[in-house]
């Protein structure tokens, strides 16, 4: 359909040696590799274990990545906008340790406490735009920083202890506060899919989380100029885009989300517990990196973040049932990670995009 | 008079690839002299200052410093038989994290045969004597990044000035220079002069080119295109010399503007500046004219809301205009071709639509959803329009050739209807084929607009615009209609005689 408009209007320059490398073998691999790769993946996993390729596999797999992915979205619209977000990790175990504190000692309802979290997400994201933007802190310092701000703050109003219901307060008295169910049922109800309780709540977030900032980047117009801002900072000024107020929005959408997959964190733990969430940060970024290599983007985009979430859990339940040690675990992420960097930036930079 | 020349230059020759950028090159320069060197963009300036400072090799010809032959292989190597240069970006010369004083002596702390430990007294010792030699009044204990433009150029100098060198190449060393600050570097300059540096001075700027020279040579394509040294200098001839003979006739049907569209008065671009007066009309076309660095870009980018000029105002359409934003011009209909597309008006990750849409957005939007559709038949028009050549709208800007990516960027403000369009450097690294369709494009379709077209090369000011004006030094100091230019007139004020001008 675009070829017989294009022939219309367009000044035609037949260069065959383009067309002929666009279709190339390479261009495939470049193109296709990656999925191709997470195919081969499944079937290959599919064959060589019992029970890999079940309804109930595929959702497990999904509830594994759901948090990190969500996270990796988040980080995604940083990275669009040229910028990255090292606090995302501590945003979601604040919101966490958060919505625990209102429910089980401010004693609040399951809505309190996550308007409560969105806030915080809200706000922490807010403060990173604003350090970055207006006091010109290199992104990835202000977010290390803000990381460790966190990772101390969560821990301030209960002195250092996790958070559950019954829990001895600092002042001697009990939290008289509990969990609410409906809370609760964020981490741990299932939806009916066919077959009865298949497919949990925070997988259904992910999936919703992932086509709304998919659509948000790649079809509204402020996804485009969040693009433009990443691309070429200069030239988006140029044509007339608030360049700071992109950059700050894409951190507040890193938080929110962030705050989001805390929450759900909290829902399927039932308490604020100060030692959990210690890998999500680079997992999420593992994430949204290795989706710079899929369907041969080079850049962030959400698409290829939400495979790059799912590979990573393929990858480790496939290999968690052929019976391979947990503590090899992050070794497989780390190399899966530099082969898609190495894929995304030595194959495609020499093509010139 | 052969036997006091100091550093001698015969037949140098350079290509890079196909590209010839030297094509023999034969100077001398003088101990005790300031031999100022001129030439527009692309004339082979820096590749000359490159090959004398040992940082690219000549393909042909050869150097002499005093009887001995000079090939120096690396920078260090030029450093030590006695040629320095100072680049034109002033942090080059200098470490900002270090003082002042070990900044001084920087290059002594490298040689062989130094001890791992240094003694910071010594430093200090070496670096007041360096000083007080070329009377460098700064405190030698202040961070390097404390200084001002000015004394971190007086520190490079000054560092430079350490090795006792024979020759000493100053690249543009005032273009980040305020006129204050420049006269202290022309005094530092007097006082190599005086100590018997030959000293090669590269820059655009007339006031400087007027305040230090004692002799000009004026480079053209990669050639010799003139040398003055009679004095008075011909300053004019220089110039000329520099910007080429081939001027003077244009085919262009000159129109008049059919009413006012934009009126500035009093503005005033830079301290110390004149204030000047602009007035542009719809349907003609103006070019601005001046050397590197007389304030093109920056009237530019003040009529586009990127800067604010210190006093005057504007209006358009008889109403205020001031804009704080390119946001803001851009809802008033006043657009900018930026100079250097690749930093300010191509976004690389994008294809040739999202590039030519990219201001425009919200009008190509539905509910904030971008209508794909609407802005390729658009981009389709334009394509074109302009005759770019791809292969459809849907090309990645990093397979088009230089013309045709400017091209995209002209036809990105064409795409829509304004008041005002100016074009800064608009058929800079464009061919002659895109350069004629861009100017084409750009007659045809002014009538209902002001159109302001900044350029450095006279020639295309002859061939494109109703009317031309002059800057020099921040200020408009001249202006002529294209059907009876005064040549000799225009060259004057381009050499930057206003005096002449206004008696």
């Amino acid at each position: 359909m675009n070829s017989d408009l294009a022939g219309k209007s367009v000044t035609e320059a037949p260069r065959s040696e383009d067309v002929g490398v666009r279709f190339s073998a390479r261009n495939l691999a470049i193109r296709y590799g990656f999925l191709a790769l997470l195919a081969g993946l499944i079937v290959f996993f599919s064959l060589a274990t019992r029970g890999f390729a079940s309804p109930q596999a595929a959702v497990f797999i999904l509830q594994s990545v759901s948090i990190t992915g969500i996270l990796a979205l988040g980080v995604t619209a940083t990275l669009v906008v040229g910028g990255f977000d090292l606090s995302i990790g501590s945003i979601a175990t604040s919101a966490m340790m958060a919505a625990a504190y209102v429910m089980v000692i401010l004693e609040q309802n399951a809505f309190v406490a996550v308007v409560a979290c969105l806030a915080i997400g809200a706000l922490v994201g807010l403060i990173n735009g604003l350090i970055i933007c207006y006091m010109r802190v290199p992104d990835l310092l202000a977010t290390l920083g803000m990381m460790f701000l966190l990772i101390g703050l969560q821990r301030i109003p209960t002195e250092g202890r996790s958070i559950a219901a019954g829990m001895t307060l600092p002042d001697g008295s009990t939290a008289e506060g509990t969990f609410s169910a409906a809370f609760l049922a964020l981490g741990r109800h299932r939806f009916d899919f066919f077959i009865e309780n298949l497919v949990p709540a925070a997988v259904v977030v992910l999936i919703v989380l992932a086509v709304l900032i998919w659509f948000f980047l790649e079809y509204t117009r402020f996804g485009r100029m969040m693009y433009a801002v990443g691309s070429n900072e200069r030239a988006a000024e140029f044509a007339g885009a608030p360049v700071k107020a992109y950059k700050i929005w894409a951190y507040v959408i890193s938080g929110v989300f962030a705050s989001i997959g805390g929450i759900l964190l909290a829902a399927r733990l039932g308490r604020g517990d100060i030692a959990s969430g210690n890998n999500l940060l680079l997992d999420a970024v593992a994430a949204a990196l290795i989706g710079f290599a899929v369907l041969g983007a080079a850049k962030p985009n959400a698409f290829g973040t939400a495979i790059g979430a799912l590979f990573v859990g393929v990858l480790l339940q496939g290999l968690t049932m052929m019976n391979v040690p947990y503590y090899t675990q992050d070794f497989v992420k780390g190399a899966v990670l530099v082969v898609a960097l190495v894929f995304t930036f030595a194959l495609l930079g020499r093509n010139g995009r | 008079m052969v036997e006091d020349a100091t550093f001698r230059i015969a037949g140098l020759g350079k290509s890079f690839g196909p590209n010839e950028v030297l094509r023999g090159i034969s100077l001398e320069l003088r101990a005790g002299e300031v031999t100022v060197l001129m030439g527009a963009n692309g004339a082979g300036k820096s590749t000359l200052v490159k090959i004398m400072s040992g940082i690219h090799r000549a393909d042909s010809g050869s150097m002499s410093l005093g009887a001995l032959p000079f090939a120096p292989a690396t920078p260090a190597e030029a450093m030590r038989a006695g040629v320095v240069t100072v680049h034109q970006n002033i942090d080059d010369g200098v470490v900002g994290m270090l003082d002042v004083a070990t900044n001084l002596i920087l290059d002594r702390l490298n040689g062989a045969g130094r001890g791992t430990f240094f003694n910071p007294r010594r430093i200090r010792r070496e670096a007041r004597e360096v000083a007080s030699r070329m009377g460098l009044a700064i405190d030698l204990s202040a961070d390097v990044t404390e200084l001002s433009l000015a004394d971190r150029q007086m520190v490079a100098i000054a560092r430079a000035m350490a090795h006792e060198p024979k020759v000493m190449i100053l690249d543009e060393p005032t273009s980040s220079l305020s006129s204050s600050e420049a006269e202290r570097l022309f005094a530092l300059v007097e006082r190599l002069r005086a100590r018997g540096v030959a000293i090669l001075y590269i820059s655009h700027r007339m006031s400087d080119i007027r305040r230090v020279a004692d002799r000009i040579i004026s480079l053209r394509d990669g050639r010799i295109a003139g040398l003055f040294e009679d004095k008075p200098l011909d300053y004019e001839g220089a110039v000329n010399a520099m910007l080429g003979q081939n001027l003077g006739v244009s085919g262009i049907a000159s129109q008049t503007a059919t009413r006012p569209i934009f009126a500035a008065s009093g503005l005033k671009l830079a301290e110390g500046a004149q204030p000047f007066s602009l007035e542009l009309g719809a349907g003609e076309v103006v070019a601005v004219t001046g050397l590197v660095g007389v304030g093109k870009t920056r009237l530019a980018e003040t009529l586009f809301g990127i800067h604010s000029p210190l006093t005057g105002e504007m209006h358009l359409d008889g109403q205020a205009y001031a804009p704080a934003t390119p946001a803001e011009a851009i809802r008033r209909g006043v657009f900018l071709v930026a100079k250097d597309r690749a930093k300010t008006g191509i976004v690389p990750d994008f294809n040739i639509y999202e590039n030519m849409s990219l201001p425009f957005l919200p009008r190509f939007s539905h509910f904030g959803v971008a209508r794909r559709q609407a802005e390729r038949a658009a981009a389709r028009r334009q394509i074109a329009d302009l005759k770019v050549v791809c292969r459809s709208e849907r090309d990645d800007l990093a397979t088009l050739s230089g013309g045709n990516q400017q091209k995209v960027t002209v036809a990105r403000w064409l795409s829509q209807s304004s008041r005002m369009l100016i074009l800064d450097e608009p058929f800079q690294g464009v061919d002659i084929a895109a350069r004629h369709d861009i100017a084409t494009k750009l007659r045809e379709s002014a009538a209902e607009r002001a159109t302001l077209l900044f350029l450095t090369e006279l020639d295309e000011a002859l061939e494109t615009a109703d009317r031309i004006l002059v800057m020099s030094e921040h200020t408009i100091v001249g202006e002529h209609l294209n059907r009876d230019v005064d040549m000799d007139r225009l060259l004057a004020e381009v050499a930057g005689g206003r005096a002449e001008y206004a008696a």
